[in-house]
């Protein structure tokens, strides 16, 4: 059998890419990539946790099936501010985006 | 080291090369086919998890969806990022240093707990049927279901709003 820390350090290893490519990465496209590896990594979290503590009860499952509902919606939001603010600056590079910024 | 074991250690390499792809490639439509082959990945751990339902909606909604609309928004905003300058930021050092941090900190963490090794019990014949009623019942999670319908039909309106074209303006 499969020990649990070796899902909980799996899980960590993604989450450390994700972050580093949401801190590193210029393209805005690519930092929502990011934010998708940490949640698949906090999902793989959830899933563990649930099968190793409490397979009984679903409410392990159901915390995985609303992170994707939360997830898809992230995307389809974010992908449409991009493609509105490409019309705009001609560009999806997050350091270009200044308007707000003094 | 059992076969399951094997197939885990496979298929942790395959996720985190994949993932180290996704955030390193200056091509961004490789970088999106490589999280695809990440997301593989997870959803084969989710098999090894017991928990198939999981597994085909991971395949469905993220690959499907998700990762063919970031393709799509690749192709529409390509222009100005294609392959030249550089993709990450001046910033990446301080950002390697920081996802290292973490990551030493959570295993730290994670080999300092120390976990249970075996699982508490199987999982029920009737999981995906459980998980099913839950969702539904009024005694389980009607509420949280409904407010993620909410949310995802409020997304649905919000994205087409954002993206509109005004061609009056």
């Amino acid at each position: 059998m499969i020990p649990l820390n070796w899902y909980l350090i799996l899980a960590a290893a993604l989450f450390a890419l994700g972050l580093f490519g949401v801190l590193s990465r210029r393209n805005a496209v690519a930092i929502l990539m990011g934010v998708e590896l940490m949640l698949n990594a906090v999902n793989i979290n959830l899933l563990a946790f649930w099968r190793y503590r409490a397979p009984v009860h679903s409410a392990g499952m159901v915390f995985a099936v609303i992170v994707f509902a939360v997830a898809a919606a992230e995307v389809a939001v974010g992908l449409a501010l991009f493609i509105a603010v490409y019309r705009r600056f001609n560009s999806v590079a997050a350091d270009e985006i200044n308007l707000l910024k003094w | 080291m059992t076969a399951m074991q094997i197939i885990f250690l496979l298929t942790a390499i395959v996720t985190l090369v994949s993932a180290f792809r996704v955030v390193t490639t200056p091509n961004m439509v490789h970088a999106a086919l490589w999280l695809v082959a990440a997301l593989v990945g997870v959803a084969v751990l989710y098999v090894l998890l017991s928990a198939p339902f999981l597994a085909v909606a991971q395949v469905v909604i993220y690959i499907g969806a998700i990762a063919i609309l970031m393709l799509f928004v690749i192709m529409l905003t390509r222009r100005e990022m294609r392959d030249r300058g550089p993709q990450t930021g001046k910033q990446w050092p301080w950002a390697a240093v920081l996802a290292a941090l973490l990551f030493g900190g959570l295993v730290w963490m994670v080999q300092s707990v120390g976990l249970a090794a075996a699982p508490a019990a199987d999982v029920p014949e009737t999981a995906i049927a459980d998980l099913g009623k839950a969702l539904v019942s009024p005694n389980g999670f009607v509420i949280p279901f409904e407010v993620a319908s909410v949310l995802l039909l409020a997304a649905l309106i919000g994205a087409v709003y954002v993206a509109w074209t005004r061609r009056n303006s």
